[in-house]
């Protein structure tokens, strides 16, 4: 009855979503603002009827109710209850239903900020959001209707993939969704800034948060699937390339252009038309994303024969949106008023830089994602593009725009000073080459990227502290050297600017984790107890090869002691290969001992006849450094969303004194 | 400045990195860019040695044979031709003789193939995509067979993974 209840729900939530489509419409019509107050109601209705049925499948696989095709064919009794709760989403039809909550949830949220998005821009940009909502709804009713009934009830289900059953699971797509699914925000705003014609700081004022949140969940949900790939798939690497991958990168680099871009709207009131660009093209890639990793394209073009009705959907939708908003937008946009051209060398000049280098870059990987899938379309050649493309393209526009992001942090608006940001920045500069020549000395014969890579990450992160410093120091007249006046200054600085800093040195956190991976190494053996494998600095030790009962799986378990060069004990490790019987599927579970920020990495294979097991050991110096500095870069995007900045509404009346200035220092 | 003078400096560095990004495209897709290849291709299509390529097809029945160390000595065949392969490192989980696989590496003289890589799906029913095309051109798939590729609900359960858990 439950599971009944929540597919009404569902189709609840379609008809509301219909509302409140309508409404801003029919609102503008009749001049009647009751009826816009009616479209955030239905926006909170929709997200109600949504999470209804979001719980009533929870509800479902928690009690494995094998009545429901879905949980059948994803559940086990056996399963843990965690897995059991994050297999809701660990299949086609719950991952969308996960998507439409989030979407809905977005929805809400707009509906309830009362103070911070003026009363028409709301009512528009819930419509659209409506619309969004509707035809996503519309697509799990029809084509993937998670409440599907089985006749008979099986008695037992077929288990969720063994791969899934991580707690990687329960927090990896959660949070990658509230990232793609939050730029439908930012993509509805631009759109009723188009409908209405008029674009403004105000409306930069009102979508900088939403795109900030959603950046930062974004930024954590692609950090903890790499995270995930990295220790589940057994062989050490932490990005391939690969196109599911891809499809949640390029969403991301596209925010990151959008988050900056706004920056200069909000501050100059200039790139309007481009930032409502970068608005659509961000929810336009997230779109393409979901077609990508929902449609089945990328296990078979040909999948659209064995069930076309969804790829062709989705197909649709991506038609109807990204058509439907860049028609709009080539209609519309001449309507906003330009807003003026500015000096090369200035803060918004160096944020234009940084657009570009992000689009440029967002570019490639888009070539390198979809090529393969039209080459084989158009000629029947199979090819991969896989990270040797990446490498020789990405890598290169990267660099660009890792070099300029403390230039652009110390240059002013309006009009910067080349020289004197230079040399603000010389110290930066000055130990980076040191660090970066210190490790090449040091590592002689090693890679040589390894140490430009470590430079560049402390150029990053120095240039990040400097900015801070020098804004507390203070510039002409203001200027001091008292540290008491700098520290009472620098804790007065808007919680912006350290937000600023602390993601801008999260980037170079992660470069220098990246960059450390020069100098991993991995060894191979076959090994029986007793027998040792040396791997970087470490040797590991096999103790023992024992079996273990898992709830739903049987293990084999290896047991390692790792020791360093001198023969003292650094730590354990154990890996296994899991057996689930319900899917006749073994599973490599790799060990890792984390010693600092590096890890030793074990990874188990087939035992041998003569009583030795294969085994893999990766010596990662400094890994964890690439997830930490995502979080530290989504921790520098949530300071920055507390700043009192954000919470105000309309911007103040000196922001209106400030146009005339910007427009004649423009011409 | 003039504005015409500003505007010249924005169009000139948008070409110019526009520009770098088309070619670094270009000159990346000549170079690192691997075709798949079935074993009657390779029989038939004189290959230079050296060629980097992914080879797939099914693992040949009783052509397994472990060697020194971890390497390990198998034939990939579509029943059309068969290719030997030689690999050192780790079997992923759902290697099996008789089952679908894909194999990255460089082509030896005498088509022998050296892998480096070895790709199987981590799913009991899953044939590799490019498998199973090369397959039905031979005319030795049956669409909905036993070992028919996974509708595209399963397919896509583990959507979140993608085709990555192949390795």
């Amino acid at each position: 009855m439950i599971v009944e209840t929540g597919h009404f729900a569902l189709a609840l939530a379609l008809a509301l979503s219909l509302v409140q489509m309508v409404m801003p419409v029919w609102a503008a019509r009749s001049g009647d603002p009751a009826l816009r107050q009616t479209t955030s109601q239905a926006a909170l209705g929709a997200f109600a009827c949504v999470l209804f049925a979001f719980a009533a499948l929870t509800w479902a696989h928690a009690t494995s109710d094998f009545s429901v095709q879905n949980v059948v064919e994803n559940s086990h009794t056996q399963k843990p209850l965690i897995y059991k709760l994050s297999g809701v989403w660990g299949n086609h039809e719950g991952s969308m239903l996960l998507w439409v909550l989030i979407l809905t949830l977005f929805g809400a949220c707009v509906a309830g900020a009362k103070n911070s998005v003026p009363p028409r821009l709301r009512a528009n940009t819930l419509g659209v959001q409506g619309l969004i909502t509707f035809v996503f709804v519309l697509f799990i009713i029809t084509t993937s209707n998670p409440f599907t009934r089985v006749v008979p009830a099986p008695i037992e289900g077929r288990d969720l993939n063994p791969l899934l059953q991580d707690p990687g699971l329960a927090i990896h797509p959660p949070l990658l969704y509230l990232g793609y699914v939050g730029f439908s925000i930012t993509f509805a705003f631009a759109a009723a800034a188009l409908i209405e014609g008029r674009i403004d700081a105000v409306w930069a004022r009102a979508v900088r948060p939403w795109t900030l949140s959603a950046w930062c969940f974004l930024t954590l949900g692609i950090a903890m699937g790499s995270y995930w790939a990295y220790y589940e798939l057994g062989w050490g690497g932490w990005w391939f390339w690969d196109p599911v991958e891809n499809a949640s990168l390029m969403p991301w680099i596209a925010g990151t252009a959008l988050l900056h871009s706004t920056v200069v709207m909000e501050k100059r009131d200039a790139l309007k038309v481009w930032t409502v660009l970068l608005a659509i093209l961000t929810f336009s890639l997230s779109l393409v994303g979901t077609f990508i990793v929902r449609s089945g394209v990328l296990t078979s073009v040909h999948s659209f024969a064995t069930d076309p009705t969804r790829g062709v959907f989705i197909l649709g939708i991506l038609v109807l949106f990204i058509g439907g908003s860049l028609a709009l937008f080539a209609w519309r946009a001449p309507l906003l008023r330009q807003g003026g051209l500015f000096a090369p060398i200035s803060r918004e000049g160096s944020l234009v830089l940084n657009n570009l280098f992000l689009v440029a870059a967002c570019a490639t990987v888009f070539v390198g994602t979809l090529y393969p899938l039209l080459l084989e379309m158009l000629t029947g050649d199979k090819i991969t593009v896989g990270p040797p493309f990446f490498n020789s393209t990405f890598v290169p526009l990267a660099i660009p725009l890792l070099l300029i992001v403390p230039f652009g942090q110390s240059l002013a608006w309006k009009r910067g000073d080349l020289l004197a940001a230079s040399q603000r920045l010389f110290f930066a500069l000055g130990v980076a080459l040191a660090a970066g020549f210190a490790t090449l000395a040091m590592t002689a014969g090693g890679p040589v990227m390894a140490p430009i890579g470590i430079g560049l990450g402390a150029y990053l992160l120095i240039g990040s502290a400097m900015e801070i410093v020098a804004r507390a120091r203070g510039y002409g007249a203001r200027r001091t050297r008292s540290p008491a006046i700098i520290a009472r200054r620098a804790f007065g600085l808007p919680r912006s600017a350290w937000g600023t800093s602390l993601a801008h040195a999260g980037v170079g956190v992660v470069v220098i984790g990246i960059a450390a991976q020069g100098w991993a190494s991995e060894g191979l053996a076959s090994l029986k107890p007793g027998q040792s494998l040396t791997v970087g600095p470490y040797v590991a030790t096999l103790d023992r090869v024992a079996p273990r009962q898992g709830p739903n799986y049987e293990e084999a378990g290896a047991f390692l002691t790792v020791r360093n060069r001198a023969g003292d004990e650094v730590g354990q490790v154990e890996t296994g290969r899991r057996f689930y019987p319900s899917r006749q599927m073994t599973v490599t579970e790799s060990g890792l001992l984390t010693l600092g920020a590096s890890q030793v990495y074990a990874s188990l294979g087939e035992a041998g006849k003569d009583g030795s097991i294969g085994l893999r050991l990766y010596y990662k110096p400094l890994v964890l450094l690439i997830w930490l500095g995502a979080v530290v870069m989504a921790l520098g995007g949530a300071l920055s969303l507390t700043d009192r900045r954000m919470r105000v509404g309309a911007p103040a009346k000196a922001k209106g004194r400030a146009l005339p200035a910007s427009a004649v220092a423009a011409e | 400045m003039t504005r015409k003078k500003r505007r010249l400096i924005l169009i000139a560095v948008c070409g110019s990195v526009l520009a770098l990004a088309v070619g670094l495209i270009l000159s990346a897709m000549s170079g690192s860019i691997v075709f798949f290849r079935s074993p009657s291709e390779i029989e038939a299509q004189a290959i230079p040695a050296g060629t980097r390529l992914r080879l797939g097809g099914l693992v040949q029945d009783g052509s397994l044979k472990r060697g020194p160390g971890q390497t390990v000595d198998f034939a990939v065949t579509d029943h059309g031709a068969t290719i030997a392969v030689q690999y050192t490192g780790l079997l992923p989980d759902l290697f099996r003789e008789g089952q679908g696989v894909v194999a990255e590496g460089i082509l030896e003289p005498g088509n022998r193939f050296r892998a480096d890589t070895v790709l199987a799906k981590h799913d009991e029913s899953y044939m590799p995509r490019e498998v199973a095309d090369a397959l039905k051109k031979q005319g030795r798939w049956q669409e909905g067979g036993a070992k028919g590729p996974v509708p595209a609900a399963s397919a896509s359960a583990d959507g979140t993974l993608g085709p990555r858990s192949e390795r």
